[in-house]
């Protein structure tokens, strides 16, 4: 754990590529400590024999990372700022689908990547024109709201563009830590299986859209979109669906769209 | 494995609001919250070493899924994340099963 707040973060890293390919280093701590802890030891009972007594707590374990979601949300609220949480197994097509995007989207982009190692995925990013933060989260699995906070304040987007997080590739634990997005992107790509739905229920239960990508590929798999989207459909009713090819560019409007 | 995070979580959220030694912990876990007991029970002895939650007690209290049908009115429970009334409906409205809290803790 982080030993200035024991936050589980020591290993997290920042770092800033902007278009130009300048590269910053940035290890700001900022996350605020204090002004939410409640000591309020609402419900005390004594046992006598034992010396021990009962602390009622009734606290969400997420409440913290939750609390900095809200105040990302309202920091990017005010500034007019689209954010998006882009989740999907690794391999699936985040990046290429957010290199064809940032040429396309008709509004700055900027973009969050996360990723266990390794700047390659913002040095992508730059190289399609846009500015990036990557965090690097060492062994930890997900992005968080802690994490988000930080690359907000190193990356500043401008007023009412569009920030995409790319959370780290996995589609189990993302799903659990709000981050303050607006709306929830699952990427499934068709080689990975139509199955991934049932297998996955969480990851596509919090999802606002799925985007079913590498179409052109459909001629050379088995596999059935029919299946996908049913699935999908029976675990999140009002799920949207996008298929699209990132890397020829087919049905790309329609998640353009999307993205309004 | 988020489960390490959600155990480093709970230590936080405790010692927020204590800072004796704690004996015993509970947790009310959703049976969809996406927390595996097992895994959580696991991390939560790695996350509490040199706190003063070191050596405590970890009490799970499993929350079943419980939704209401929209199309039929009845109330079903549910053992897993598939959110579909046995009358074919799929609108459903979550009731309880997603969540994680800690509901108290014994103190020395």
């Amino acid at each position: 754990m982080c030993s200035t707040c024991g936050c589980g973060e020591a290993d997290v890293r920042l770092t800033t590529l902007g278009a130009d390919g300048s590269t910053g280093h940035g290890h700001g701590h900022t996350h605020d400590h204090g002004d939410e802890h409640g000591h309020d030891h609402v419900h005390v009972e004594q046992d006598a024999e034992l010396r021990t007594h009962t602390l009622e707590l009734e606290v969400a374990v997420l409440a913290k990372n939750d609390g900095l979601a809200a105040r990302n949300r309202d920091w990017l609220c005010e500034r007019g700022i689209t954010a998006l949480n882009l989740m999907s197994s690794p391999g699936a097509g985040k990046t290429t689908l957010l290199e064809r995007t940032i040429a396309a989207a008709g509004r700055p982009v900027t973009v969050i990547e996360g990723d266990q190692e390794t700047l390659f995925d913002a040095e992508r990013i730059r190289r399609a024109g846009a500015r990036a933060v990557q965090v690097n989260t060492g062994a930890g699995c997900h992005l968080d709201a802690a994490m988000v906070s930080r690359a907000l304040e190193q990356l500043q987007p401008e007023r009412d563009s569009i920030v995409f997080i790319e959370n780290v590739g996995n589609l189990v634990c993302p799903a659990l830590f709000d981050l303050g997005e607006k709306r929830r992107v699952v990427v499934i790509s068709v080689t990975e299986g139509d199955d991934k739905p049932l297998k996955y229920p969480h990851m596509f239960a919090a999802a606002d859209l799925v985007v079913l990508n590498k179409t052109d590929l459909l001629p050379y798999v088995d596999f059935d979109a029919d299946r996908l989207i049913r699935d999908a459909r029976m675990i999140n009713p009002d799920v949207q669906v996008r298929p699209v090819s990132a890397r020829t560019g087919e049905n790309f409007e329609a998640w353009l769209e999307w993205l309004g | 494995m988020h489960e390490l995070a959600i155990a480093e979580s709970v230590v936080t959220s405790v010692l927020e609001r204590t800072d004796a030694h704690v004996n015993v912990v509970r947790l009310r876990v959703g049976q969809l919250s996406g927390v595996v007991p097992d895994a959580l029970t696991f991390c939560f002895e790695i996350a509490t070493q040199g706190t003063p939650l070191e050596g405590a007690l970890l009490e799970i209290e499993e929350q079943r899924g419980r939704a209401r049908c929209r199309s039929c009115g009845q109330e079903i429970l549910l053992d897993d994340a598939f959110l579909l009334c046995p009358c074919g409906s799929a609108d459903v409205e979550l009731l309880a099963g997603r969540d994680l809290s800690v509901t108290s803790v014994e103190v020395a």
